[in-house]
């Protein structure tokens, strides 16, 4: 299981790098997202899958998943919520202003070099 | 804290109360209250004296940073007590000097003192601290204070190159010297210049003692303005001439000076030392006198002077070396040269200060310097004119002025150095009395020049900017009295022979001076020294009055070839050099940058992964693979390889939005409840959101501009990264742990010290709450952002 | 352009407050069971939004006439206050207390100040999504 998920993980990198990589400011929001479930997974892969019961503590259980990655992604999901907002407006605000979304374009003018 | 630590505290505090006096008590010149801190110190240090004449020393020590024995140790002996003394002294004078030179109502004078404090107070840190690091820290600060000082008229060009052009050469100087405390502490074991000087037998066979001496040099000859670092110095001329008086000629420049002095009983041993110090002094000496004489600019003429003056006291001490190298030889001797060396330095700080202050007189009364301009001031300017007189012959080294007495010193010194019976030194040597015989000749005609063409000749009444008139009596109280010194250091020079002469050389060359007695005499008999003076005084009068026949020399060298245009092609070539590699990679385009990270991630990783043999693959503990599991797998790398080709922006949101609840899916089979609760939400929230600003964005760029190269390059680096994470991926799960997880601490206690079953939530709010904190706060920032991005734009629309 | 949504807007009517009620139970119960201030606050978000979607913001402001700015800073305040708290009694940073009691009627529960700082993070996460999407919704 844990190897399938590195492959998955690897593919959700692959294409959020491509996105990133690419001229539209759309597609490198939608890379960043794409990014963060990526490291989400990475997070919980490392920490082994499936190794225990679900870690809300019962009388009869004693092995747990592990927890403690998964309070990380919590926080990380909230955070990468409030990142995405703030790129999308940042985004929308620039193409408002500058009339382009064309990432070659928006390298400041040559007055401020 | 003691009295000593108060005496270097009470320039900074009273820096602190300086601006409140500007501002509340305009009617009065501020320099009244400024003027206390310095009458009062120097009182306080004049009571010292009593103390050092019987050859005892205070130290006082406050612990700073006890663990890494850093004490803010302040230690009075001979020498450093002659620095407090002319640090505050003049200090006073100059001051008193400034309430009339600055006006109340022009000059932003709450800056100028607050600066002028800063210096004091990190000057007199500098002389009285014990323990090199914090000498290091008042070295860099006086460095800093004299850069506010020189760039006091900021709105002037020239002054803020001076300033720039100072401050780079000294904390130049002054970080070389900071490597060189480290390895001198390195080397001693310890930061107590005391303890080091105890120790110094040992030292110098340390393999890192020459590199040690020779960074403590940079940084004491940049701060000195020794050849080739003096080019700062004439520039330095744009402060206000209280400053250059201050600063530039009676305390800062001789800070370099205080630190030779100061670590000669360490460095003295080795014959490098004494090699360098005096020739790079000598080679100073000559090559400031005589570009003192091209100068048309009564301050410049006295910036250069100063150089030469510098040099001169610091070949002395490098002489003065010599006692302690060379057992055999006759230590009185070399001993004379220190003492002429501490005699020089004060005599300087009389006639220098008292010249400086003439030239500011010059300056404030007709509004030039430029000595072509000038001349026939004698009548106009009596008083300015004595002043002048006696500062200028006692330069030029004339009977009966102070400067004569320690010039001839000098003179002998230099005379013994032939005496010095080393390999080549019979040759070389003698070079050393030839210089400075020369240099003494063309001092003789600089002072003549400042005198001469300033106050003779024809008045040019119609070249001048204002009508000269004589100065206000007070601003004539400080030269004068600096005068008065001239002449009774010059009739009675025992005055100071065993109150401070004694003491401070007895610091300077502790183990040779226990039947130390100095005596100044006139009259030594036809000695060398006599007909060298005689000399002096005949052939610089020879050129002075020929002066314009060989005056052209100084245009045999074009003005390309200078110190000054390699500092400046220099500078110049450092900023255009940066700019051009700065502009290689630093393209302004985001992609780029990411390319960087991207690249370095790649490369770091793998590199490390391989390297440390890391890459390990477990097969045998791997969780089994459930259908579901499989099916989601496809789901999602598919959809996310789908997106790649995604053409509009509602089919990449939404299949952003399918990725999303397909990891949600994951988290309910990974067993993380709470994680599939918050990502579906989240992921509702982020489609809302994302359909919000749906007709803002803008439209998805035609992919068919974009080229093939520019594609396959991303798609390399892509691939670049997945494989990367992937092989982390496997190897992080894969590995044996160097450690056991703390993850069993937090299911073991989760009930017990929290009090609560979901082990998630109790490690959010309790065990880990400071990270949660601080993740609100960072959710509260972004809202906040987004607010402002949105809503300033309103508000400027609406103006 | 107008559209007749009558039926999402009756649903929402019922839906919404089903979902915020079952966002507090979720918040509440989150030390024992799946869930939190995050979960919570993120479903009490949604259960606005739904009504944004249904309604316009105009009317929903008109209902919930709160500005979500002081959601942010109270619930900051109230989680540093709730951790710093604990400095009052000798023990170290983000120390919580709790004890068991018995109620009638609602039986055995605990009472912890853990919530109170959960609380804070509910608020947070509440003030943030809604400034975040009220403030992009009224932008024209």
């Amino acid at each position: 299981m844990e190897i399938l998920m590195a492959i998955v993980i690897g593919i959700l990198f692959t294409c959020a790098t491509y996105l990133m990589l690419s001229k539209s400011i759309l597609r490198i929001i939608i890379g960043t997202g794409l990014l963060s479930h990526g490291a989400h997974l990475l997070i919980l892969t490392m920490g082994g899958l499936k190794r225990g019961a679900v870690p809300i503590l019962t009388d009869k259980i004693q092995d747990y998943v592990d927890p403690l990655p998964q309070a990380l992604i919590l926080t990380a999901i909230v955070i990468s919520f409030g990142v995405t907002a703030f790129f999308l407006v940042l985004a929308y605000r620039t193409y408002q202003e500058i009339g382009t979304d064309d990432m070659d374009q928006l390298r400041g003018t040559k007055h401020n070099e | 804290m003691s009295l000593l630590h108060w005496a270097v505290l009470a320039p900074f505090l009273a820096a602190l109360l300086v601006p409140f006096l500007y501002k509340l008590v305009r009617r009065i010149h501020t320099g009244w209250f400024v003027l206390f801190i310095p009458i009062i110190l120097f009182t306080y240090f004049f009571t010292l004296i009593d103390t050092t004449r019987k050859g005892s020393t205070i130290i006082e020590s406050v612990p700073w940073i006890p663990s890494l024995h850093i004490n803010v140790s302040l230690y009075v002996d001979g020498l450093s007590l002659l620095f407090a003394l002319l640090i505050t002294g003049i200090g006073a004078l100059v001051i008193l000097y400034s309430i009339f030179y600055l006006s109340n109502k022009k000059e932003s004078l709450h800056n100028f003192y607050v600066y002028l404090l800063l210096f004091m107070g990190a000057m007199l840190g500098v002389v009285l601290s014990d323990n090199l690091i914090v000498l290091y820290t008042f070295w860099e600060l006086t460095s800093l204070s004299s850069f506010l000082l020189i760039g006091y008229w900021h709105h002037r060009e020239r002054s803020r190159y001076g300033a720039q052009k100072s401050l780079l050469i000294t904390v130049f100087g002054g970080l070389a010297m900071f490597g060189g405390f480290v390895l001198l502490s390195y080397i001693g074991s310890t930061f107590s210049i005391r303890e080091l000087i105890m120790d110094s037998g040992q030292l110098f066979e340390h393999p890192l003692f020459i590199p040690t001496m020779l960074l403590i040099l940079l940084g004491a000859f940049t701060k000195s303005a020794q050849f080739p670092f003096h080019i700062w110095l004439p520039d330095a001329m744009e402060a206000p001439t209280p400053v250059s008086a201050y600063l530039h000629s009676a305390t800062m420049v001789k800070a370099g000076i205080y630190l030779v002095a100061r670590l000669s009983p360490v460095f003295a041993f080795s014959g490098t030392w004494l090699w360098l110090v005096s020739l790079f002094g000598i080679i100073t000496l000559l090559w400031g006198s005589f570009f003192a004489v091209k100068q048309t600019d009564l301050k410049g003429i006295l910036a250069y002077s100063t150089i030469s003056q510098l040099g001169l006291i610091m070949s002395l001490l490098g002489v003065g070396a010599a006692a302690l190298h060379y057992e055999e030889l006759d230590d009185n001797l070399y001993l004379a040269a220190t003492v002429a060396a501490v005699f020089h330095l004060i005599n300087h700080a009389t006639f220098k200060g008292s010249l400086f202050m003439v030239a500011g007189i010059v300056d404030h009364e007709t509004g030039t310097r430029d000595i072509r301009k000038l001349g026939g001031l004698m009548q106009v300017m009596p008083i300015t004119f004595t002043v002048a007189v006696i500062g200028t012959f006692s330069m030029a080294g004339v009977p009966p002025f102070n400067g004569f007495l320690s010039k001839e010193m000098f003179l002998a010194s230099m005379v013994h150095v032939l005496e010095l019976d080393i390999v080549n030194f019979t040759t070389w040597g003698a070079l050393f009395p030839v210089i400075a015989w020369i240099a003494s000749v063309f001092t003789f005609i600089y002072s003549m020049i400042i005198l001469f063409k300033t106050f003779t000749g024809s008045l040019q009444s119609e070249k001048l900017p204002k009508q000269p008139h004589e100065a206000p009596i007070g601003m004539l109280i400080s030269p004068i009295i600096l005068a008065s010194l001239v002449i009774v250091f010059g009739l009675f020079p025992n005055l100071l022979s065993t109150s401070i002469i004694e003491p401070a050389t007895a610091a300077i060359q502790p183990t040779l001076t226990n039947d130390l007695h100095v005596h100044i005499g006139f009259w030594h008999g036809f000695k060398p020294e006599f007909w060298m003076t005689v000399g002096i005084i005949v052939f610089g009068t020879m050129l002075f009055i020929t002066l314009k026949r060989w005056w052209r020399i100084y245009s045999i060298v074009p003005e390309q070839i200078s110190l000054n245009n390699l500092y400046d092609q220099s500078l110049n070539m450092i900023e255009v050099i940066s700019l051009k590699l700065t502009k290689i990679f630093m393209t302004g385009y985001i992609r780029n940058y990411l390319i960087y990270i991207f690249i370095f991630f790649i490369a770091a990783l793998l590199s490390t992964l391989f390297q440390k043999n890391a890459f390990t693959i477990d097969l045998d503990h791997v969780a089994p693979i459930g259908l579901y599991e499989v099916i989601l797998a496809v789901i999602i790398a598919s959809v996310s390889i789908v997106i790649l080709f995604a053409k509009s922006r509602l089919t990449s949101i939404i299949l952003l939005g399918a990725v999303g609840y397909t990891v949600s899916l994951f988290f309910v089979l990974f067993r993380a409840p709470d994680l599939a609760l918050t990502q579906l939400i989240i992921e509702t929230i982020s489609v809302a959101l994302f359909l919000l600003c749906f007709y803002r964005l803008p439209k998805l760029g035609n992919r068919k501009e974009e080229r093939m190269a520019f594609r396959w390059n991303n798609a390399l680096i892509s691939i670049g990264v997945g494989i990367t994470v992937t092989l982390i991926a496997i190897s992080a799960f894969s590995s044996n742990k160097p450690f056991p997880p703390i993850s069993s601490y937090y299911i073991e206690n989760a009930y017990k010290e929290a009090g609560g079953k979901n082990i998630v939530n109790v490690i959010l709010v309790d065990f880990r709450g400071l990270d949660t904190m601080f993740e609100i706060t960072v959710l509260g920032i972004a809202a906040l952002g987004i607010f402002g991005m949105i809503k300033l734009r309103t508000g400027r629309k609406s103006e | 352009m107008k559209t007749n949504d009558l039926i999402l807007q009756t649903v929402t009517k019922v839906a919404a407050f089903v979902i915020i009620l079952f966002s507090l139970s979720i918040f509440l119960g989150g030390h024992y069971s799946p869930g939190g201030g995050f979960v919570g606050g993120l479903m009490t978000s949604s259960a606005i939004i739904l009504l944004l979607l249904a309604y316009d913001l105009k009317t929903v402001a008109g209902i919930l006439p709160v500005d979500y700015k002081l959601f942010i800073a109270s619930g900051l305040l109230l989680s540093v206050l709730t951790a710093s708290g604990s400095l009052l009694f000798g023990v170290p940073l983000m120390t919580h207390a709790f004890t068991y009691v018995d109620l009638p009627l609602l039986g055995h529960i605990s009472l912890h100040t853990a919530v109170l700082f959960d609380l804070g993070v509910y608020l947070v996460v509440v003030g943030v999504t809604m400034t975040i999407i009220q403030t992009i919704g009224e932008s024209e």
